[in-house]
């Protein structure tokens, strides 16, 4: 569905993506993970015929430089945030939204009614909660029931109740079989959210993977935070130490560093040793 | 319309055209700075003609003639920041926001998304021109003064052409500007030059050089407020001589075409800067 190659992009004498490939098949969920400036959200931006670019981008068969009406008219596009519309009200937005693909009332309505936001069409946008606006802004691109769908780190600006409603509904949306392509810089959520992660970095793909393995893949380490009793807290702290882990000491239990695919292998040592973990938290 | 967008041609459709410049009207006429631009237009143009009203003439015109002459200088000052500044505002600021990248991920060409920014703001400045001059003829018909009807609609007239040339120019400055702030910091620069230092200026050049007439003519139908300033005149009083030897040039040369030369400078006006500003969105690469 999505088949770009040799995509590169400057601002000046900056490479911001620098030789990117990538191929999204019909119904995949791919997530382009990095850091900021890794270069996302200009993929995405090049995808959309937004910016300039070397190389080849083709959606659905189309080439995105010559058939850009056609190429967006296959897409939905989230944006990060809706800020720029703060004056418009929700219904105002998603008609005007709706007509400029030529959708009528009726699929407006349904698509309020799904995402929760009929109740709220009379607002404003700037009225809206993070959450909402991220809904209003996934609701904008599901009007023309698209086959791609192109979310630029949707869940970024959200707390963590929203964030958690957001990822359920874009499950849901994974689960219909569109294609998705999904910014993220959260490696927690695109496990959630996709079944392949491209990792990007200054510009350049560093490992393309299934999410499970993209920690690994990139020698990603956690904190472990295991809470003991505190009398047993120096123990627990040789005992891992002596296990070959980097361990020390803090004032409710014992810190640890592990791989983070291995997150459970410090408490079973533990565990081996007589010392009960009471709860643990995962610092990154 | 075709638009070419690097090498690339994409057919334009009117109705997106509309679609756009329905949602872009809108926005404009519900902002609150419009709105004090068109209240301050408004007070002032009432005030103006309530005050010229009762004098016993203003280069000789009577009704509403009288109305629209005390009115070519307030539109002199007043309208061409207006379009300067809501044109300088329009790409950039929509770039700067996001909106315009919001806008440009639907399924609409360049040329558009441009031509219906420029037509909500065209129709914007419309109700702004017509609020003015609507007030102003409703309080010189209230005063029981008729005549002269003519000049002033055609003054009202072309006071919004001036403002849709300078909408024009303002979004070419807003096509080059990266910010918005610099956009406006510009577009309040050209109107500084075009409404005063313009005609200071080439009056100036014209003591200190000897300028010739032809010369001094030329130079002021360069400057669209000027040639607005001259199309009025000549609505008015039938001739430029008010301006002296430069004005009778004018008339000596031009004849009885002299209104129609002079509307199209202004003609000119409203059409070569507003394409230049849609070639350059066009050929932009990155929005």
């Amino acid at each position: 569905m999505i088949n770009v190659k040799n995509l590169t992009k400057r601002y000046g004498t900056s490479v911001v993506v620098d030789d990117f490939a990538m191929e999204v098949a019909s119904g995949d969920s791919v997530a382009l993970w990095g850091p900021n400036g890794a270069g996302k959200t200009t993929v995405i931006r090049c995808l959309l015929g937004l910016v300039s670019y070397d190389g080849e981008i083709a959606v659905d068969g189309l080439d995105a430089r010559t058939h850009g009406k056609a190429v967006r008219s296959l897409i939905g596009y989230v944006p990060q945030e809706l800020s720029f519309y703060d004056d418009m009200r929700v219904v105002d937005l998603l008609d005007y939204s709706a007509s400029l693909r030529g959708i009528g009332q009726k699929r407006v309505d349904e698509v309020a009614e799904q995402l929760g936001l009929d109740e709220h069409q009379n607002k404003l946008v700037r009225e809206l909660s993070g959450g909402l606006k991220q809904r209003l802004g996934l609701a904008t691109a599901l009007v023309p029931d698209p086959p791609v769908l192109l979310l630029d780190e949707p869940t970024s600006n959200l707390d963590a109740t929203a964030r958690d409603a957001a990822i359920r509904v874009l499950e849901g949306l994974r689960h219909e079989g569109r294609t998705l392509l999904v910014t993220s810089h959260h490696i927690e959520e695109v496990g959630m959210l996709v079944d392949r992660v491209i990792a990007m970095e200054a510009g350049k793909t560093v490992t393309e993977c299934a999410p499970y393995d993209l920690a690994e893949e990139l020698g990603l380490r956690a904190w472990l935070h295991l809470i003991t009793d505190i009398g047993q807290a120096e123990k627990a702290t040789l005992v891992l130490t002596g296990a070959g882990f980097n361990a020390r000491q803090n004032s409710k239990g014992v810190l640890v560093e592990v791989s983070a695919q291995q997150k459970g292998k410090a408490v079973a040592v533990l565990q081996g040793a007589g010392i009960d973990v009471e709860d643990l938290e995962v610092w990154r | 319309m075709t638009a070419i967008t690097g090498n690339v041609v994409e057919r334009a459709e009117a109705s997106a055209i509309m679609k756009i410049a329905r949602k872009e009207l809108k926005g404009t006429v519900s902002s609150r700075w419009f709105w004090m631009w068109v209240v301050a237009f408004v007070g002032l143009a009432a005030v103006l003609v309530m005050v010229a009203l009762p004098s016993s003439s203003i280069d000789g015109q009577a009704g509403f003639g009288r109305t629209a002459a005390s009115l070519v200088t307030l539109v002199q000052i007043i309208i061409p920041l207006m379009g300067l500044a809501l044109g300088a505002m329009s790409i950039a600021g929509q770039r700067e926001s996001g909106a315009l990248r919001f806008l440009m991920s639907h399924p609409v060409s360049r040329t558009e998304a441009f031509w219906g920014i420029y037509v909500g703001h065209v129709a914007a400045l419309g109700i702004a021109a017509g609020a003015g001059f609507g007030v102003a003829g409703l309080v010189t018909a209230l005063r029981g003064v008729s005549g002269g009807a003519a000049p002033f609609v055609w003054i009202a007239l072309t006071s919004w052409f001036l403002a849709v040339a300078m909408l024009g120019l303002g979004m070419l400055i807003s096509t080059y500007a990266a910010k918005s702030a610099s956009a406006l910091g510009i577009a309040v620069f050209v109107w500084l030059v075009l409404v005063f230092l313009g005609d200071l200026g080439l009056m100036g050049t014209a003591a200190a050089t000897n300028m010739p007439v032809s010369a001094l003519f030329v130079s002021a139908l360069l400057n669209p407020v000027e040639a607005f300033r001259l199309t009025a005149m000549t609505a008015l009083s039938g001739s430029l001589d008010a301006l002296g030897p430069a004005g009778i040039y004018a008339a000596d040369t031009l004849g009885d075409s002299l209104g129609v030369a002079l509307f199209g400078v202004l003609a000119l006006w409203l059409v070569v800067p507003v394409v230049f500003a849609w070639r350059r969105f066009n050929g932009k690469a990155d929005l």
